[in-house]
């Protein structure tokens, strides 16, 4: 994969260029990331749909 | 003692911030005890055994807010719960960038984003992890309780797309000196890591920056990636990475002992090692020899990190030794000042690889230890909440973390756990770690500091003497002051040893001397 004569995977980048990073979750995990400054986004995840897993399932497979 | 409850329906809020409310709530005057959870099952079995019963707490599901309150004013609890909401706003953020509420308006606003990393409940991280893995993004994969099928399934994708799935229950990774999770501020050189092991991971990076070397990248692969079902998808995936980097000149690999299969498919592999190599599996009582080994095997984490720093500049290594007849004198001294009937060690920790490395020096010594989690050959708690004989207690694992922040983050089971050992008079010996770093709790030896000083007086009430030996995980560079950590612990009369393997080390000498 990532020998000499083939193709850069997308790990092979991270490590090069270093991370930046889509951060779901706990927000200080953000802010901790852009401390070090590192590209960062936040996302302020909810459950879905609520919290009611079956409907989120199949919300998930029809979208 | 009155009692006062909330429920908030679908409201979510991460362990984190809850804990946060929760000891905001805990501060105000007339309130004993606050505590603000999700209505994970663990988290009302917790309510439950902290004498908090009603029936809305029962009827409460994993999205709702439970809020539960003590003290000796029902006018004050209520006070409290009628105005709940203002509790529940956050401090604005620190953040630059504008926060968004998909994967997708992340990708959107970050369009050069090549890694996504997932901290939310387990039963929802899949899914995610899967969306990320779709656009072409590495994860790394913080939360836990993940199905072993979700994660076959997601790094066999990734495996297929030149991705890596770091984790799930991945506590830690550095990737070119940017720490994710909880990893310490290390200086960048030339020794690559993998690990399973998130605790792991960060001591052998702290040994290797305190022996005057560096990490290149420190990559994380979940605690699960080397059992047979997974068979080392994340591992192999990393092994190839990090040979073909160029910054990276000697790799580290850390783990607990392999599944059987794994393993001998992980040897043959680790013997075509395009790099000088050292493996430390944790716990695993002999290396199969399949041949002719390319790479060394280290026992535990303090002797990987030398080993590497030694392969990576040619120099022999010699990290601080502390003067062995100098902690023959201490042992003496503190044995001296114990009661008669003082024999056991409990072990109360934070980081799991710490609890495992411990388990496998007592297990070499001959010691048997009690664990929730325990090493082959060691017994396992009939109840993980109550310690008997000589215990060693992972708090970091699942079964102390649904639904609440890890050890790392929240002391509060962890200080509860320490004055239980302490009310026990057979208790000899306690052997702690804290653990800095990024995401950790601004002062991990200050959480603890007053459960520690009452341990210790409950010993000396009683006629006896705690020994209470400690080690501190972390670095200089890290956002908590190392010295200052360290200096706590010892005002304290803390024994506190450079490496968690030396702490278990002078923990096991003054056991086996109490044997004597």
């Amino acid at each position: 994969m990532s020998e000499q004569g083939k193709a850069k995977t997308a790990l092979d980048t991270l490590l090069q260029d270093g991370p930046t990073v889509i951060n779901l979750g706990l927000q200080e995990f953000a802010e901790a990331l852009q401390d070090q400054g590192a590209g960062v986004i936040h996302v302020d995840w909810r459950p879905p749909a609520g919290g009611d897993e079956e409907l989120a399932e199949l919300l998930g497979k029809l979208l | 003692m009155e009692r006062g409850y909330a429920i908030r329906k679908n409201r979510y809020f991460d362990s984190v911030f809850l804990m946060q409310v929760a000891q905001r709530l805990g501060e105000q005057p007339g309130i004993e005890q606050a505590l603000a959870l999700m209505g994970t099952e663990e988290n009302k079995r917790l309510l439950l055994t902290m004498g908090f019963e009603a029936p809305e707490v029962a009827t409460a599901g994993p999205n709702d807010l439970i809020v539960a309150l003590k003290g000796s004013d029902a006018s004050k609890l209520q006070e409290i719960l009628k105005d709940l909401d203002v509790w529940l706003v956050r401090k604005p953020s620190r953040l630059s960038q504008a926060i968004t509420h998909t994967l997708d308006q992340g990708l959107e606003a970050l369009p050069q984003a090549n890694l996504v990393s997932i901290s939310i409940p387990g039963q929802y991280a899949a899914r995610e992890a899967r969306r990320a893995l779709e656009r072409g993004l590495n994860v790394f994969f913080f939360s836990s309780n993940v199905a072993m099928e979700d994660e076959l399934a997601l790094k066999q994708y990734a495996w297929k797309h030149g991705l890596i799935v770091m984790g799930p229950d991945c506590g830690t990774a550095i990737i070119s000196g940017i720490g994710l999770g909880f990893a310490n501020a290390v200086r960048r050189g030339p020794i690559g890591v993998i690990g399973s092991m998130g605790t792991g991971l960060q001591e052998f990076t702290c040994l290797v920056h305190k022996a005057g070397s560096g990490i290149s990248h420190a990559i994380g692969t979940g605690s699960r990636d080397l059992s047979d079902e997974i068979s080392g998808l994340s591992t192999l995936t990393a092994l190839e990475a990090l040979e073909a980097d160029p910054q990276t000149a000697v790799i580290a690999l850390l783990s607990k002992p392999p599944g059987e299969k794994t393993l001998h498919k992980l040897l043959k592999r680790l013997n075509q090692s395009k790099k000088p190599l050292v493996a430390c599996f944790l716990g695993i009582r002999e290396y199969p020899r399949p041949g002719e080994d390319r790479f060394v095997t280290a026992r535990t984490l303090d002797e990987a990190a030398t080993l590497a720093v030694q392969l990576a500049t040619g120099e022999p290594v010699s990290f601080a030794a502390v003067d062995p007849q100098r902690l023959q004198l201490l042992i003496a001294e503190q044995r001296a000042a114990m009661a008669p009937e003082q024999r056991y060690l409990r072990g109360i920790f934070a980081g799991g690889t710490f609890c495992y490395e411990a388990q496998q020096l007592m297990r070499d010594a001959g010691l048997m230890v009690f664990s929730n989690a325990p090493l082959e050959g060691m017994c396992a708690l009939s109840d993980p909440w109550r310690s008997q004989a000589h215990t060693l207690v992972d708090m970091g694992a699942e079964m102390f973390t649904q639904g609440r922040p890890h050890p790392m983050i929240d002391a509060s089971l962890r200080r509860q756990r320490i004055l239980a050992e302490a009310e026990d008079p057979e208790v000899a010996v306690l052997l702690l770690d804290f653990i800095l770093g990024y995401n950790a709790s601004p002062s991990p030896v200050g959480d603890l500091l007053e459960a520690i000083r009452q341990a210790k007086l409950r010993a000396r009430q009683r006629g006896g003497f705690l020994s209470i030996v400690a080690s501190v995980c972390g670095t200089e560079e890290d956002p908590q002051d190392l010295d200052e950590q360290i200096k706590l612990l010892e005002e304290l009369g803390v024994v506190v040893l450079p490496s968690n393997a030396q702490a278990a080390l002078f923990a096991r000498t003054l056991v086996l001397e109490l044997l004597q």
